[in-house]
C-alpha cells in the first residue's frame, strides 16, 4: 500500500461515494489507486473550480462532506474560487491537491504553487503532508473539521512522492483526538432558559433564519418551533426553503433585495431571534437600527459570528438542531399564543398590501422573468432542487421561486458567477430521483458552459434555464442607478447561439421569446428525464430591485 | 485601547503564520508578537499585544480562538499579570560619554553587554513603560541600533494555569 492507496482507503472508510476532480501528473498516482479500487466514482469536470462547486452542490443535498481532487500548480489555483465560495457559505468540503515532490518544494519547479499558503484565508484548515504515515490521521481530522462546528472547506496538499511512499501499517483512527479543536455543540442550558424566558414575554416576536439552519439539518425543528409558538418567520437568502414559501407564517426574504414587508416585520418586532444567520451587509444594511428597542437573541454555532455585526442581548452558541430540540421541549402558554394573533394579522396585512411594484414588461416583446419563475415553480415537482446563479436571475429567483419541500441553492456569500451548472450537477448526483434545475443569466452560463460536457460524460440530466438579455444585467442595473445609464463593460455582444451550443452537446433546446410562449413551452422542457437547455429572452432594461 | 493576549497553540509549522495572517487579513492591529516553545514541546506560547476598540478586541479573541491550532486564548489583564520585554540598544559612546551612559544604565538595572572604543550595547529588561522611560533618558545620546523583543507575559498565581 502506498500513500495514494491509503487516501483511497480513508475515503472509502469515510463513506465517500462520488468525488469530483481533474487529472494531472502530480495527482496521477491517486487516480491510479482510485481506479484500482473501483469503489468510488470519480467525475471528471472541465475546469477545476467546477470540481469544488460540484462538490458543494453534492454536499448541500447529500448532507455529507463533498470531496474534490485536483493536480498541483494551475489545477490547485483554479480550485481557489470554488473553495472560497464554499467557505463563504460554510459548505463542508475536503479538497486534495497534488503537489510537486517534497524535496522540490520551494524551488519554483514546473506546476508548483504554494496552495496551502494561497488558500489560507478561505479554508477552515489545511495540511501539507510530509509523511504518508500521517495520512490516516490527517484524513480523519480533515473530515471531522470540515463537518463539525461551523462547517467549511479543508485542504490537503500531497506531494507526489508522498502519494508513492510505502505505507507499512494502515490504521484508520476510530475517533479524532485533537487537543486544540473542540467546537461547541450543545447549547448552554442557562442561556437556553434565558431565551425561553424572553420568548414568554414577547408579543411581537420574529425569527430570522439563515443558511445555518440547513447546515445543521434543523428544518423540522424550526418548523415545529414556529408552529407551536406562533412565531412568524423571515429568512436571509441562504435561509430560503427553511419554511415553504407559501406558508402563512413565512414573511419573505429580508435585506436590500428582499421584500418590503419582511424588512418591516423585522423592524416592528419586539424580539428578534437570529438563527444561523450572519447579519451580513446584504441582509441587514444597518444592524444598529434593527436592534433598537428590542431583544435580540443570536443563535449560531460560530461564537465569532455573534456580536461581529450586531451586539445581541442573549448570545447562544451551539448546534441549532440541539438547541431547538431543547427549546421545543418547553411548553408555550395558550394566552401568549393568543396574544400573538394580532401581530400575525398585522404582518399578514403588510404582506397583502405591500406587493411588488412590477415594471411594465411588454410581454409581446420579452418574457417577464417573475411570471416565468412563478410558473416554473408551479410545474416543478414539490421536492425539486432549484439552483440560482448570480445576477438579476438570482434576485428574481429569490423573490419569486416558490419553494415547497425542495431546496433552493445559490452562492450567497461570495456571489460566484457560474456556480449554478456545476452545483446542479453535484446536487443531481446526490439525489438522482429529484428534478434539478439551474437558472442563470447569459453571463454566468458562459462562465460554466464547458460543464455541459461533464453532464454528458457523467450522464447527469440537469435542466438549464438561461435568461438571455445580452448584458451583465445586475451590473447594468447598478449603472442605471449609480452612473445615470452609462453602461461600461456590460454588453455581451459575442454571445454564441445557444441553440447551437445545445446541439453541440446533443441536448434538446427550447426557446421562450415572449411571455405568451411560457405556457406552451415550459411543460415540454420539463417533461422528460433528460438534460435540456431553455433560453428565455428577458428585457435588458428590466430591473431586479424594486 | 490596548490588550495583551496570551495564547497556547499547537507547535506546528504553520501555526504562527496562520495567526499573524489572520491579523493582516482582517485588518487588526498587532503591536507586538512573541512566541516560544513551552515546557511541553507540543505547544508554543504566544504573547500578542493588539490595539483597537472594544468590538475589535473582542473579535480578535473570538477569531483567534476559532483557529484550529489554537488551544487557548485569554487576556492578560494588567492587574493580574506580569509583562516583560527585553531591549538591546547600541549607543555611540566615546570615552567622554561612556560614564554617563553607564550611570543611567545602572540606575535602570540594565547591563552593558558589549563595549568598543566608540560604542556600547545595553541590555535592559522590564515592562514596556520602563524601557520607554530608559530610552527617554538616552535622549542626548546617539542610538545606532535598537532591537526590542516585544513583551512576553504570564498571569499571576495558579488560577488560570492550563495543565497540559
Amino acid at each position: 500500500m502506498n500513500g495514494a492507496d491509503a487516501i483511497v482507503r480513508c475515503l472509502e472508510l469515510e463513506g465517500v461515494e462520488i468525488l469530483f476532480g481533474y487529472q494531472g501528473a502530480a495527482i496521477a498516482p491517486f487516480y491510479r489507486a482510485l481506479g484500482e479500487s473501483g469503489h468510488i466514482r470519480p467525475v471528471l469536470v472541465r475546469t477545476e473550480s467546477s470540481a469544488a462547486h460540484c462538490a458543494s452542490g453534492y454536499a448541500r443535498i447529500r448532507e455529507k462532506v463533498g470531496v474534490c481532487v485536483v493536480t498541483s500548480g494551475p489545477g490547485a489555483t483554479n480550485l481557489i474560487t470554488g473553495i472560497a465560495t464554499a467557505y463563504a457559505d460554510s459548505i463542508p468540503l475536503v479538497c486534495f491537491t497534488g503537489q510537486v515532490q517534497s524535496d522540490m518544494i520551494g524551488s519554483d519547479v514546473f506546476q508548483e504553487a504554494d496552495i496551502t499558503g494561497a488558500v489560507e484565508s478561505f479554508v477552515k484548515y489545511s495540511y501539507l503532508v510530509r509523511d504518508a504515515a500521517d495520512l490516516p490521521r490527517i484524513c480523519k481530522e480533515a473530515f471531522y473539521i470540515a463537518a463539525s462546528g461551523r462547517k467549511g472547506p479543508v485542504l490537503i496538499d500531497v506531494p507526489s512522492d508522498v502519494l508513492e511512499q510505502e505505507v507499512r501499517r494502515f490504521n484508520y483512527p476510530e475517533a479524532v483526538n485533537m487537543r486544540t479543536y473542540k467546537p461547541t455543540v450543545e447549547g448552554n442550558m442557562v442561556q437556553i432558559k434565558k431565551v425561553v424566558g424572553e420568548l414568554a414575554k414577547a408579543s411581537r416576536p420574529i425569527i430570522c433564519v439563515g443558511g445555518g439552519v440547513h447546515l445543521a439539518d434543523a428544518v423540522p425543528q424550526i418548523r415545529a418551533f414556529v408552529r407551536d409558538n406562533q412565531v412568524p418567520v423571515v429568512s436571509t437568502m441562504m435561509g430560503i426553503g427553511v419554511m415553504p414559501s407559501e406558508d402563512p407564517m413565512y414573511f419573505g426574504m429580508v435585506g436590500n433585495n428582499g421584500r418590503v414587508y419582511a424588512n418591516r416585520a423585522l423592524n416592528e418586532s419586539d424580539l428578534l431571534l437570529m438563527v444561523g444567520a450572519r447579519v451580513a451587509d446584504r441582509a441587514v444594511n444597518r444592524p444598529d437600527l434593527i436592534t433598537e428597542g428590542k431583544v435580540l437573541i443570536h443563535i449560531d454555532v460560530d461564537p465569532a459570528e455573534i456580536g461581529k455585526n450586531v451586539g445581541p442581548t442573549i448570545p447562544l452558541v451551539g448546534d441549532i438542531r440541539h438547541i431547538f430540540e431543547k427549546i421545543n421541549a418547553y411548553e408555550t402558554e395558550a394566552d401568549l399564543i393568543h396574544a400573538r394573533k394580532d401581530w400575525i394579522a398585522t404582518l399578514t396585512s403588510y404582506r397583502e398590501r405591500m406587493t411588488d411594484r412590477i415594471p411594465a414588461i411588454d410581454e409581446m416583446q420579452y418574457t417577464d422573468p417573475r411570471r416565468f419563475i412563478r410558473r416554473l415553480s408551479e410545474l416543478l415537482p414539490e421536492d425539486a432542487i432549484y439552483v440560482a446563479d448570480v445576477g438579476q436571475n438570482q434576485i428574481w429567483s429569490c423573490t419569486h421561486y416558490i419553494v415547497r419541500n425542495g431546496r433552493f441553492l445559490t452562492s450567497g456569500g461570495m456571489g460566484t458567477m457560474g456556480y449554478s451548472i456545476p452545483a446542479a450537477i453535484g446536487a443531481k448526483m446526490a439525489a438522482p430521483d429529484r428534478t434539478v434545475i439551474a437558472v442563470m443569466g447569459d453571463g454566468a452560463f458562459q462562465m460554466s458552459m464547458m460543464e455541459l460536457a461533464t453532464m454528458r460524460q457523467a450522464g447527469v440530466p440537469v435542466k438549464l434555464v438561461v435568461m438571455k438579455n445580452g448584458t451583465l444585467g445586475m451590473v447594468r442595473e447598478y449603472q442605471h442607478y449609480h452612473y445615470h445609464d452609462v453602461f461600461d463593460m456590460v454588453e455581451l455582444k459575442g454571445d454564441p447561439a445557444l441553440s447551437k451550443i445545445a446541439e453541440a452537446y446533443d441536448m434538446p433546446f427550447y426557446h421562450i421569446e415572449t411571455g405568451d410562449q411560457i405556457d406552451a413551452c415550459l411543460p415540454l422542457f420539463l417533461e422528460k428525464e433528460e438534460s435540456a437547455l431553455l433560453q428565455v429572452d428577458v428585457d435588458p432594461n428590466d430591473l431586479a430591485k424594486f | 485601547m490596548k490588550k495583551v493576549f496570551q495564547l497556547l497553540v499547537d507547535n506546528t509549522s504553520g501555526a504562527l503564520s496562520r495567526i499573524s495572517g489572520l491579523f493582516s487579513r482582517r485588518g487588526y492591529n498587532i503591536e507586538s508578537i512573541t512566541a516560544g516553545v513551552t515546557a511541553d514541546p507540543r505547544y508554543t506560547r504566544i504573547t500578542i499585544v493588539a490595539s483597537g476598540d472594544d468590538e475589535i478586541l473582542e473579535q480578535i479573541e473570538k477569531q483567534v480562538a476559532k483557529l484550529v491550532d489554537v488551544r487557548d486564548i485569554h487576556e492578560l489583564k494588567p492587574e493580574e499579570s506580569v509583562y516583560r520585554e527585553l531591549a538591546m540598544i547600541k549607543v555611540r559612546a566615546g570615552a567622554e560619554k561612556r560614564q554617563g551612559i553607564i550611570l543611567v544604565t545602572n540606575t535602570f538595572r540594565g547591563n552593558i553587554i558589549d563595549v568598543t572604543p566608540e560604542s556600547l550595547i545595553i541590555e535592559i529588561t522590564g515592562a514596556q513603560s520602563k524601557i520607554d522611560a530608559f530610552l527617554r533618558m538616552l535622549d542626548g545620546y546617539e542610538i545606532l541600533e535598537l532591537a526590542r523583543t516585544g513583551i512576553a507575559g504570564l498571569g499571576r498565581g495558579v488560577d488560570q494555569v492550563i495543565y497540559l
